[in-house]
């Protein structure tokens, strides 16, 4: 059988681009996919978190356990959590329109819990954990020039680490100050939610350790998850609404100071 | 080949040469960008279990009482006021020491100290949270487990 | 209290270190030169600005020799620079950033390279059939393999010329504009969060890119010890005049209105802009600037001046306007990441000076365009006004 050429090139580019499909289909089986590994299925997960400012206490067990699951850098500006004091002056019935600016401190991110500080008579204090908001809609994923962060299937917003540039845009993007730069890695790192944890069935570490249990892991896909309850009884917020990033951690009692 | 395009022969052959540019580009495209990239969006799928398996270093309550290892502390945790704080709350991370307990030993609680993080009084605390000032507390002196059993603390 | 020294108030733990440095002030200056030049370049090719024809292709070489350096700020900022491929390879089609990759190498493949191509050509031809040595392959790959220089080619590379500058001009306005948007679309930090941002970008650009020429081309024609073109350095001057009250008008703008809408962000960003930012904003780029070229500039325009004062001005102004127009990059990029997101705070820039992101190589980057056109204008002469005769 003799090919002329006309045939030829077209077999021959047929045969070409069977070949390059097979190959591409082995390496996609090949890959192992997520929600194909025992018991996580991925499509069954939406991701998010509950907090109760009523309950926090302060007591920081949350950042230590987060830096020590993650192997987290400990200074305390590589924080993928931490909490806030918030102390309010109240306001003065002799000088009712000064503006009352609240007090507040994070010393070393609250890894160590808080220190006493002088009462000011009449002021309102408590504590604000902060953690990534794996937002719906997050401004973070959005500016990242190569997709290197993304939100995943099941809500969590992660880094591919193998794959970031270190240009830092998502960390200027966040508005929540939830992400820093790991000098090891040079490239972007934040709260992964432990998905290492959360997709094995266990929950973060900053629940776990959580003594009050001031902080709730909850998967909204599933209609019988105690979060659907605790976000119908209490009156939630998130923060920075009017930025509409879609934030999926809910505080409840969250002050309107709060920034 | 007519005048007119022996005239326009160097632009031609620009054209030509950013072609051939494109097309080295597809083809390094190729080598460069892994196979699994833009599977559940735009994003290296392969990340996802990547991410998944990272070491884990805390286990979880209730991993602690089983297997008969520290019932008779998770019984006594379960029945008095801490019975909603996990074990490596205090304890810190002990995914290892699950494990395998001779290889990894939990790391000792320095009570005073611990005590004192959560229950030393703090006005940005709860109201209703149990709070002491600790330096009047029975005049600051002594252990917090001379008195309370960390596990059962009010009994 | 565990807080980094420099940090005063409270800011999120995350904040109190900076994440962009001098380098990416740097890069859109350099950026902003690049599209600043061209456009002046642009006025005499298309709008037929007769008496800017002496500097077109010395503000072409200039857009040239900063949009090949442009790239470094940026790779030495990178945690991964030998990963920045990526950015073409899997672009995030929302990324501002990703978006930006793509028109960079439009401008510089499409526009700037084939139109200083087209320009430099038949003195291309010629160097390829008389230089000697090594320079002699250099311009033969130039020319493409193609020696053509009949009136007809000529005709034609002058019409397609035509078409790429024009092509190009909106081209300049992506360009910087698109660097403007990748801040002014973050919605996370009020100092950069407005529509004003790329408009205010651009102008300042062209500011820039005008100034530069100018200078440039006055120590040119010190150094080539060739007469200074005056009606040419006054019609640079006269333009640098007006684009500079829109620029400003457009500052003002800005400020005038955060003023007045004194958002939730104003007294925090007011507080910094009276400290912190003082000296940079109020007095480096508002007075010394702005102001004071802009009325150094009025004066040559109202005033009939001698040629030496009107060189003197010119120099003092132009100098006066890259300082300022780097004072406002640093501005909008140290500035933006000085405060913090709760309002409530505020943290200090620490520049190192040897290291990666340090002073010395922002210095050398910053000189390193220069550099690149004393080689570009010796590989292809600016001044060359003689084209080779037709060959019969």
């Amino acid at each position: 059988m003799s090919l002329d050429r006309r045939e030829f090139l077209a077999k021959g580019t047929m045969f070409l681009l069977l070949t390059g499909a097979a190959s591409r289909a082995w390496a996609f089986i090949e890959q192992g996919r997520p929600q194909d590994a025992p018991d996580y299925d991925i499509a069954l997960h939406w991701w998010a978190m509950y907090i109760d400012i009523e309950k926090c206490i302060g007591c920081g067990r949350c950042v230590d356990a987060c830096k020590v699951e993650n192997d987290v850098l400990p200074e305390a500006y590589y924080s993928r959590t931490w909490v806030e004091r918030y102390i309010i002056p109240p306001i003065d019935p002799a000088d009712p329109m000064a503006e009352i600016l609240p007090i507040v401190d994070s010393p070393n991110a609250g890894r160590d819990g808080f220190p006493a500080v002088p009462a000011i008579a009449g002021a309102k204090s408590f504590f604000v954990p902060k953690l990534c908001n794996h937002c719906a809609d997050s401004p973070c994923t959005q500016v990242c020039p190569v997709g290197a962060t993304f939100r995943g299937p099941d809500g969590v917003v992660l880094i591919d680490k193998t794959w970031c540039v270190g240009c830092r845009y998502c960390i200027q993007a966040c508005p929540y100050g939830c992400r820093y730069f790991d000098p090891r890695t040079n490239t972007a790192d934040k709260c992964t939610l432990c998905y290492h944890r959360i997709t094995k069935g266990l929950t973060t570490a900053c629940c776990e350790v959580c003594p009050t249990q001031a902080r709730v892991l909850g998967n909204l896909r599933n209609p019988d998850d105690p979060i659907h309850q605790l976000l119908k009884e209490h009156n939630v917020q998130v923060l920075k609404p009017n930025l509409a990033t879609g934030a999926k951690v809910s505080y409840n009692g969250l002050d309107g100071a709060v920034r | 080949m007519p005048q007119r395009f022996r005239d326009a022969e160097h632009l031609v052959r620009l054209v030509l040469l950013m072609f051939v540019g494109v097309l080295l580009f597809l083809v390094i495209r190729t080598f460069f960008v892994p196979a699994d990239f833009g599977e559940f969006g735009h994003f290296r799928a392969g990340t996802l279990q990547d991410i998944r398996n990272l070491p884990l270093h805390y286990a979880s309550r209730g991993s602690c009482g089983e297997a008969d290892c520290h019932e008779e502390e998770a019984a006594a945790l379960a029945s008095d006021t801490h019975a909603k704080v996990g074990c490596e709350s205090c304890h810190g991370a002990l995914a290892a020491h699950a494990a395998d307990p001779k290889l990894a030993k939990a790391a000792t609680v320095e009570a005073n100290v611990l005590c004192a993080r959560c229950h030393a009084s703090l006005a940005a605390r709860p109201k209703d949270f149990p709070q002491v000032e600790i330096e009047t507390h029975r005049e600051g002196e002594g252990e917090c487990t001379e008195c309370h059993d960390s596990h059962e603390p009010t009994s | 209290m565990h807080t980094l020294p420099g940090v005063e108030g409270f800011m999120y733990p995350n904040e109190m270190e900076l994440q962009w440095s001098i380098l990416i002030v740097i890069y859109p200056y350099l950026t902003g030169v690049v599209a600043g030049a061209f456009i002046l370049a642009s006025l005499q090719r298309v709008f037929n600005v007769k008496a800017v024809e002496p500097t077109y292709r010395l503000a072409l070489l200039t857009a040239l020799a900063f949009m090949l350096i442009a790239p470094l700020p940026l790779q030495l900022h990178l945690g991964h620079p030998e990963r920045s491929l990526e950015m073409f390879l899997t672009p995030h089609t929302t990324s501002a950033m990703a978006m930006f990759g793509f028109v960079y190498l439009w401008y510089l493949l499409a526009v700037l390279l084939i139109e200083i191509w087209l320009e430099f050509r038949p003195y291309i031809v010629e160097q390829a059939q008389t230089a000697s040595g090594v320079w002699r392959l250099f311009y033969r790959a130039l020319t493409l393999g193609s020696y053509n220089l009949s009136p007809r080619a000529l005709e034609i590379d002058h019409r397609v010329g035509r078409i790429v500058t024009v092509v190009g001009i909106p081209s300049a306005f992506l360009l910087h504009g698109y660097v403007g948007f990748i801040f002014g679309s973050v919605k996370a930090n009020p100092w950069w969060s407005t529509p004003l941002m790329p408009v205010v970008f651009l102008f300042s650009a062209i500011v820039s890119g005008i100034a530069a020429v100018l200078l440039i081309y006055l120590v040119y024609c010190r150094l080539a010890k060739i007469p200074v073109d005056m009606p040419c350095l006054d019609t640079m001057a006269k333009y640098l005049y007006y684009a500079f009250l829109v620029d400003f008008s457009l500052e003002m703008l800005d400020l005038i209105h955060r003023i007045y809408v004194s958002d939730e962000s104003f007294k925090s960003l007011d507080f910094m802009v009276h400290t912190r930012l003082y000296g940079s904003q109020v007095v480096g780029q508002i007075v010394l600037g702005t102001v004071l070229p802009i009325g150094l500039l009025g004066l040559t325009q109202l005033l009939s001046l001698s040629v030496r004062v009107r060189k003197r001005l010119y120099v003092a102004a132009g100098t006066l306007t890259m300082a300022g127009i780097f004072l406002m990059r640093w501005n909008v990029v140290i500035g933006g990441q000085l405060f913090s997101k709760s309002f409530l705070g505020y943290t200090t820039y620490k520049m190192g000076f040897a290291t990666r992101e340090g002073l010395l190589p922002a210095l050398v980057v910053m000189a390193l365009p220069l550099l690149v056109l004393s080689v570009l204008v010796r590989l292809l002469p600016p001044m060359e006004k003689q084209r080779p005769a037709p060959p019969v």
